[in-house]
């Protein structure tokens, strides 16, 4: 168990950068800066272990309970 | 409605306040509403309000999963103000800010609007020189402010950390002194019984489950408690923004994020203004039982717990002492956590939708509670005359779209960044 305080939050980790050097609609640019779905229950989101070994990972966690259900490595696809 | 007034007081004494008129009903949904409102906090009520009042519209519903007030209009920490540097923003809120000081006369409810002052402190030369910039954009606006020396902080908050060698010495301030508190229940409560006596409809214990969308048009609602058709419908839901937006398949620029408050234990007199700490995000203010009022970050990361942890209520707090040190005396009463629909650029929605009928009153981070009169009133006139009003043309929807975006502390889209 590590303390909360040494982990930083990193946002919605189910985001994709549109592709590079591909021809993209302004809505596609939106959905990637802007939009958000942010709903109550399980969320996928990217954390840093910012005061440890400063690894990014990826956490499914429920937005109202805090429980979290599964990590991955950064680098790990979500299926 | 009666009347509240010293001799309704002195009259109902008479009968032991055993006949006082319930302040609003509790109907039962009709079948069809010129207009729903869906959330019954600060902003639904006072949208209600004024679409009877100003646009004579009376066939309203609010419909409220919970109780009306329970959500972020109960648990802020109601400071009031109008010190933005961004036109959009100051105009809005200065519009709101002339709302506030009629509020308790408009409503004959007693709002406790306490024009008391805030002070932002400043902690270094370079943010002295970007207050004196505000303060100057305030100005042209219209709205009041004054740049203080150090000395000039000292005179009106003594008992902040002046000694030589702290980390965030006090530089001096900007402060608007117009700002101020109101009583946050109260609002709620004034607004629910003036639009309760015009006609609307204020629907508690009714949660909405979908909606009724057909050829790009809004026909009604569907909730625990019926279908109800209006053909147009207001959203004004904060944290719950999202949740709504789902059922109608649309993604919005929101996310939602817990912020917590608390109170200490109650004590004389000490603070006469609302004081915010300039090296971190730290606000306090004095209440009228005695407590020392508190809020700061939030707690970083997508919340709907509607309560905090502790880490973020420690860094807020260690904040706090830093500025004025005898807080670390005090005893904590009450910690408690709203959440909030934090917009990507800091700044609110209240705008039409690419659903006809159907209008989107969002995005007010943590400032939402001040903007509630000038909320209301330009939701009222948007949804009422189905085009947004000039004060808030630039909470635009689309603003993201076209880059047209209301950034007041330039923090970019890391909405948890505060």
């Amino acid at each position: 168990m590590r303390s909360q305080n040494e982990f930083s939050y990193g946002g919605d980790a189910t985001v994709k950068r549109p592709e590079l050097g591909k021809e993209i609609s302004d809505q596609d640019w939106d959905n990637f800066v802007y939009n958000r779905k942010s709903l109550r229950g399980k969320h996928w989101e990217l954390w840093q272990h910012l005061s440890g070994c400063r690894q990014w990972i990826k956490i499914q966690r429920d937005t109202a309970t805090h429980e979290i259900f599964k990590t991955l490595k950064a680098n790990e696809e979500i299926s | 409605m009666q009347k509240y007034s010293v001799f309704s007081l002195v009259k109902n004494a008479f009968s032991n306040h055993e006949n006082w008129d319930l302040a609003w009903k509790d109907p039962t949904p009709k079948k069809e509403y010129d207009v729903v409102i869906i959330g019954g906090g600060g902003h639904g009520l006072a949208t209600a309000y004024y679409l009877a009042k100003e646009h004579n519209i009376n066939n309203v519903a609010i419909i409220e999963k919970g109780w009306i007030g329970g959500g972020n209009v109960g648990r802020n920490t109601t400071i009031i103000r109008s010190n933005y540097m961004h036109d959009d923003n100051a105009l809005f809120s200065e519009f709101g800010m002339d709302l506030w000081r009629r509020m308790s006369q408009d409503l004959n409810y007693n709002v406790m609007f306490s024009p008391r002052g805030i002070i932002n402190l400043a902690h270094s030369d370079a943010q002295m020189n970007t207050y004196a910039r505000r303060g100057n954009s305030m100005r042209l606006n219209g709205i009041d402010a004054v740049l203080l020396n150090r000395e000039q902080v000292r005179e009106i908050i003594p008992m902040a950390d002046f000694s030589e060698n702290v980390r965030f010495p006090i530089f001096g301030g900007l402060m608007q002194p117009s700002a101020g508190t109101a009583r946050h229940d109260a609002v709620a409560w004034g607004y629910a019984r003036q639009a309760d006596s015009m006609g609307v409809d204020i629907i508690q214990n009714c949660e909405v489950i979908g909606f009724d969308v057909s050829a790009g048009k809004i026909n009604g609602v569907r909730t625990s408690r019926g279908d109800i058709k209006a053909k147009k419908i207001g959203l004004c839901v904060a944290g719950s923004t999202n949740i709504l937006a789902e059922k109608l398949n649309m993604t919005l620029p929101i996310e939602t994020h817990l912020l917590q408050a608390c109170v200490s234990e109650p004590v004389k007199p000490v603070l006469d203004n609302v004081v915010t700490f300039g090296a971190g995000h730290f606000y306090i203010s004095q209440s009228d039982k005695g407590e020392m009022v508190m809020g700061g970050d939030l707690d970083g990361y997508n919340s709907y717990a509607q309560r905090g942890n502790l880490p973020t209520l420690q860094h807020v707090l260690t904040e706090g002492i830093a500025m004025m040190p005898f807080l670390s005396k005090l005893k904590m009463l009450r910690t408690w956590g709203g959440i909030m629909d934090m917009s990507m650029d800091g700044s609110p929605i209240i705008d039409k939708t690419h659903i006809e009928g159907l209008y989107l009153n969002c995005g007010w981070c943590y400032g939402g509670f001040k903007a509630t009169p000038a909320s209301g009133w330009t939701f009222a006139h948007t949804i009422a005359q189905d085009r947004v009003h000039d004060l808030n043309a630039g909470y635009s929807l689309n603003r993201f779209n076209t880059g047209h975006l209301l950034d007041e502390k330039g923090l970019g889209t890391k909405t948890w960044i505060s």
